[in-house]
This record gives structure tokens, sequence and C-alpha cells, in this order.
């Protein structure tokens, strides 16, 4: 990249020709506030709080979205530049619900942060207010547009980079807000319910919703046994809500602090992930032996499975009928388990902590249960356990370091790895390759599926068969990939799709991080780097050899793919039409 | 019922052309919003859907676009649409008070339709004629210099 020489309050430097003012700023160490911007996803300009001097232009300009060059003079504080920008956050909060105390971002809000930094004291605007009904129809996220504050990062991330587009600026003027068409709920839409929307908000304008109460009363209600079961990648997230450094594994921490809560038992959905290694391997094999439908495409992720019964309805039989590893654990739970330890799952509530907000819509699809009982009761996101754990006064950084419970508590390192993009896809190549060839492995890290692109590709040789693999995480990658295999530019056996970008480690359940922090760490390849530090730490690494697993087949379930299988660990998908006309 | 139903296929039919001969124009929305208007007075969820179907956009970003600009109407408009001009002169000649008439003659706010769709009541900026001020325009009829009992008059010759 060629570089400019440019000016920032009388300093020279030289930048990369490509950068805007804001990164030029950022660089040499000035801070320069912002709220709409929000690196490669939303940087429009809009909220106007990045404004600075240009020698060179006239008024003030926004400094996220004016492109640098030669000899630009910048000027990025004076009276005037002080003035503009606190009278635009004074006419923001004039119109803002600034119920702080009460609010789901206390202490986490963008807003909040910049009113303190800016030294807000005093509001001199109190004019008239918009006033909104809060949006709580959907299973997973909650919509109040009297906090929202107009940034458009939701839309962006919705309409641009997932490729869903359920919301969008609708009215104009004083009259502006953000909703779906016809002013339906997001319980109406088409929303696939990634919770990807949540994580890019400044304020506390969408959040998922909140189930605590339900799981406080389980937990208090002693005629119950209460399971809890852990996704591989709240363990790299957790500790980010308690200090930890982002990207710090926290599985003990975790297990001691959910122990303390006062769940029965806290198990791991890994080994629900090794299950279904075994499911899906088998599936897998299968359809090339017998000619069934390929590419057999991956329905762990309940996002991507809402995404293609509404955008890709001819593919549903190419996804695997495996049910996701939360619902597989949550069956298992309810039958072998209950029936080993002597509990009526009637009796049984299992609440499965989760990085992500459409496992709470995923919970209660009807199919996911057997006869009237669901399989998984409650999903707490990451952040609603944090929320637990600091309201039980339990101190995350210091509680005792425990393991998971017997008997459904091992797993191997193949389902930790579930929680990163590609992560499915390697666990599944550990486990075929040895099904198909009868050889060990001999380098257990598949390297060409790791990493945070969008789509990759790999050929796997397993025996007489090539396999061609692809990944893709985030719906707007793996809306792309679907179409060169619709159009049948591209041909594969297996595909992995994850619903967020960077897959479970960025879901839309996680701790959430403002745009300062985002601009300098991607926070995929932070935590997916824990993910692989807690594979490579496990002696036991390929699903197939998980001795519970083993246990739970030959005890059970028969054989994988079998009938007991197909009755509690697989399922069914349905074509959705969007907005049916009534 | 069946006339209508025949009708009604022949405006999809007519919006699909429209749509054809934009799809791969940019900036094709407003034009083929504006021709959805004309063929069928307004533009419910249904027009809108067949639009961003058509053009491979989300519906949320039509939906942003019709309600952004005044000129775009999601409900039917009634059969005879009055504007009642509050540019400058027509207000200080007493503008109000000849809506305010309308609207308790018709029984309707600013914006609506009358039950029986006949009537629309519309406030708009200045019509160029502020020497006949204040005016109202019944479709393409011009009515100056009026007063708020001139109303009902207006209205009465567009009973039936």
């Amino acid at each position: 990249m060629s570089k400019v020489n440019i000016t920032i309050d009388g300093i020279k430097m030289q930048v990369p020709s490509d950068y805007s003012v804001l990164e030029a700023a950022k660089e040499m160490g000035v801070d320069i506030p912002t709220l709409c911007y929000l690196k490669g996803i939303n940087e429009i300009g809009a909220c106007r709080m990045c404004l600075v001097e240009i020698k060179q232009a006239r008024g003030l300009q926004a400094s996220c979205v004016y492109p640098v060059s030669e000899g630009l003079d910048i000027i990025t504080n004076s009276e005037a530049i002080r003035k503009a920008r606190k009278a635009t956050l004074e006419l923001i909060l004039s119109n803002h619900d600034r119920s702080c105390l009460t609010c789901d971002r206390n202490n986490s809000c963008e807003l909040q942060a910049i009113s303190d930094k800016l030294n807000i004291r005093e509001l001199k605007y109190e004019g008239e207010k918009t006033s909104y009904l809060l949006d709580d129809i959907s299973h997973s996220i909650v919509r109040d547009n009297n906090k929202c504050i107009l940034c458009r990062r939701c839309i962006s991330m919705c309409k641009n980079i997932q490729t869903v587009g359920v919301i969008d600026a609708t009215e104009r003027g004083f009259h502006s807000n953000i909703s779906s068409p016809f002013d339906l709920s997001l319980g109406e839409v088409p929303c696939i319910s990634c919770g990807q929307c949540i994580n890019v908000c400044p304020v506390g304008a969408l959040r998922e919703k909140d189930d605590t109460a339900h799981v406080w009363e389980a937990i208090n209600d002693k005629t119950k046994h209460v399971v809890v079961q852990t996704a591989p990648a709240v363990r790299v997230a957790i500790g980010e809500e308690f200090g930890f450094p982002i990207g710090t594994g926290c599985t003990k921490n975790m297990v001691g602090a959910l122990r303390r809560l006062g769940f029965d038992k806290v198990f791991d959905t890994d080994t629900a992930a090794d299950l279904t290694i075994m499911e899906e391997g088998t599936e897998l094999l299968q359809r090339i032996q017998n000619g069934g439908k390929l590419p057999l495409i991956t329905s762990c992720s309940p996002g991507w499975i809402t995404f293609c019964e509404y955008n890709f309805p001819d593919f549903l039989e190419n996804l695997s009928t495996c049910k996701s590893p939360q619902q597989m654990f949550g069956a298992i739970l309810k039958s072998y388990y209950a029936k080993k330890a002597g509990i009526d799952p009637k009796d049984m509530v299992v609440v499965s902590i989760m990085p992500c907000t459409a496992k709470k819509s995923e919970c209660k699809r009807h199919e996911m249960g057997l006869d009237g009982i669901a399989d998984v009761d409650y999903v707490l996101t990451t952040r609603e356990l944090a929320k637990m754990i600091k309201e039980a006064g339990i101190d995350f950084k210091n509680v005792s370091s425990e393991h998971y419970d017997d008997p459904m508590g091992d797993a191997s390192g193949a389902g930790v790895i579930f929680g990163a993009t590609g992560g499915v896809m390697e666990a599944a190549i550990r486990t075929v390759y040895e099904i198909v060839t009868g050889d060990a492995l001999e380098d257990l890290n598949v390297t060409a599926v790791r990493g945070i692109e969008g789509i990759k590709e790999a050929e796997v040789v397993i025996g007489d068969l090539v396999l061609k693999a692809a990944v893709a995480s985030g719906t707007g990658n793996a809306r792309k990939l679907m179409e060169m295999v619709q159009s049948g530019e591209k041909e594969y056996h297996f595909i992995e799709i994850m619903a967020c970008p960077g897959g479970c480690v960025n879901g839309g359940g996680q701790p959430i991080q403002p745009s300062s922090v985002r601009s300098k760490i991607d926070l995929r390849a932070e935590r997916a780097k824990a993910i692989y530090s807690e594979d490579m730490r496990l002696s036991l690494r390929k699903s197939h050899e998980n001795e519970t697993v083993k246990k739970m087949y030959a005890e059970f379930l028969g054989e994988p793919c079998g009938h007991m299988s197909h009755e509690l660990l697989h399922t069914h998908y349905t074509a959705k039409e969007k907005y049916p006309m009534k | 019922m069946n006339k209508e139903c025949c009708c009604e296929n022949e405006k999809i039919e007519k919006l699909n052309k429209v749509i054809e001969e934009y799809i791969n124009v940019e900036g094709a929305l407003i034009p083929v919003l504006h021709e959805a208007q004309e063929i069928f007075g307004y533009l419910p969820m249904a027009v809108q859907k067949q639009i961003a179907d058509g053009l491979n956009i989300s519906l949320a970003e039509v939906y942003g676009v019709v309600t952004f600009y005044s000129a775009f109407t999601i409900y039917p408009k009634g059969q005879y649409q009055i504007n009642v001009c509050l540019g400058t002169a027509c207000y200080v000649k007493g503008a109000n008070d000849i809506l305010d008439q309308f609207k308790k003659i018709l029984k309707v706010e600013v914006g609506q339709n009358t039950e029986d769709h006949k009537f629309s009541l519309n406030a708009c900026r200045c019509v160029g004629a502020c020497g006949l001020a204040p005016v109202v325009t019944v479709n393409e009829d011009v009515y100056g210099k009026l007063v708020a009992d001139d109303v009902k008059g207006i209205l009465e010759k567009y009973k039936d």
C-alpha cells in the first residue's frame, strides 16, 4: 500500500493511502469519539460524533468516512469541534430513554461512555420524545426503540453482512425509526434470531429475551432436578464479563460457578458434540455409499437452519437430519440419563448455556421433544449466565476450579472445536477418516478448515475417496456458497455452515465488546485461539474415542443412525414462506 | 367478484412487466414504486412484496423507502383526492378553517380516507394559485377564494 503524508494536530505523519482520517488519528493515539462507526461493518458518517476540521475542506467533516490524501491537514481538537460534538450528543440524548440504572447495557453502553467522556453534566434540550412499544414477541430478541440512537449498525449487520435484511430505517425526520416492514415484530418476520444485531448495538435497543428468572425459579424448586449444559464457545468468552483478557479459556471457573449457582449437575455440551459427530459422520458415509442427497450440510446452527428454511427451501433434504448438540443432549439427558439416575424426565429441567440467541428459539420448536416433553427447557446466553453469577455474588476469578460431572461430562477436543468456524468439519474429518481407513490420522490439526475467512474449502483423501468439503460462517457467506452450489459452479460432499461470522465464538449471545475494542481486536480470532488451545490440551481429541459416547451406544442407542437415534437425535425441517399474506 | 379478481391479476401482470424493465437498472426502486402506485393506487404489502422479490431487495428496504417519501402511500386512496393548500398565502387567508370544516364533515383526519373510500383528505403546500387563496383542489378541479361555509357545497358536487 502506498503511503501519504498528512498532518494531524500539527504533527506530521505517514499513513497508508487507504486509511480514513479516523484510522490515521487512532494510529497516532488521538481518540476521536464515535457512535455509529463499527470497523468493517458500519462506516457511514451518520452520527456526526467524529467531526474534525480539515484545512482543505469547508465546515466540519466526519472523520470515519473522510479518506486521507497527500498533504491533508487535520485538526481534531478545537472549541468549534468540541461544541459541535457536544451539541450533537445532547440532541441524541434529548430523545433517548435515559433509564440507565435499569438498562440491560448499564456499564456496557457506548452512549453512556461517550456522554461521560464528553463531559455532559446537564441536558439543555428537553424537547418532544418519541415513544415506541417494546417488541418482545420473538423467543430470542427484544427490541426497544426508545433506546435506539439510529446508528444503523444493526441494519448493516442484518442486511449487508448476514443478508437477512428484516430491519431497515423507516419513516423520516423525527419519526425515523428502525423497524421491520409494516411494523411487524421480529417474531413475525424472516429473522433467523442470530442476534448479531445485539452484538453490534451500542446501546440497549436490542437484547436477548431474558430467561434468567425461569432458571432461578427452577433452581429454587426442590422437586426439580436441574441439569445444566455448556456449549464449547461459552468457556472461551465468559471470562470477558469478569475482567479476563479476550480469548481466555475459563472452563474450570465456569463449572465451579455453575455449581455455586445451585445446578444439580453440570454437564458439557461437547459430549453431545461428540455424539453429533458419530451420527453426522455416519450419515455422511451412508449418503456417499448409498447415493444419498449430497452435499450433506451441517445442522448444528439453528440460525443457519432458519435461514435455509426461508431462503434455500430446495436444500432442506441436504441438511443433516441430526439435531444440534444442545438438543441431542437434552434428549439424551431426559431419556438415557434420567433412566440411569432414576429420575422422572418430568421432574427434570435442562438448562443450556449457549453463545447463541437462536438456540432460545430452537428449543421451542415443536419437533424438539418427545411425548410433549421438551428436550431443553431454557436457554441462557453467555451474557445471561454472567448476570446470574454476578447477582449471586460469586467471585468468578477466584471461584474453585472444578470439573464437569460424570457421567456426561466427558468430551473430546473434537467436541470443543465445534465452537469455531470449521470445527465441526475438522471433528468430522478426524472421525470419518479413521472409521473409513482404519488408520490413525497422522496430523489431527486440519488447518485448511481453520481461520476466520468467510468461505473455506478443503480436499481430504480418505482411502479411495477425495472428500470435497467447504465451510462458511455468517449467513451472507453461506448465501454465496449455496448460490455457487445451486448453479453447479461448485460441488462438494460435505458443507459446514454456521450462521454467525467466525462461528459460535462470535455468537449473538456472547459478551458484547464496544466498537473501540472491535476496531483493534478480532474477537473471532482471539476466542478461536482459546478453543484450539483447549483442544490441544486434551489427550482425547477424537469423538469416536469418547468412552461416554461409546457406552451410550452400547447401553442405550444401539448403533449410530439406528432406530433409537432416529427417534431421539434426529429431526426434520419445513420450508418457510417470508411474510405470508394473512 | 370475478371481474375484480381478473382486474387484480392484470395489475399484477402489469407490475411484473415494469419490474422486468427495471431489473438491471441501478436505482430502480423509486421509479418502480411510482409506477406501482399508478397501477394499484397505493402500495400494500402484497405489492411491496412483489417489488422486493422482483428486484431482489429486502421487503424491509422497500418499506423503508415507501415510508420515507410522502409521495407513496400504503393505504388505498379515495375516489376523490381533496388537497387543501396550507401554503403561506392560503394559510393567512384562513385555510386552516377550511381544513377543519372538511375534517368535521368527512369525519377524517388529514391523510385518511372516508369509510366509503369516496374522499381522501390531504393537506398540501403551495399549488401556485396564490391569487385565489385559500385554494382547494378535488382531483383536477380547483376551487378558490373559499370560506368555511363553501365546503359543504363543494362536497355536494361529488355526491354520486
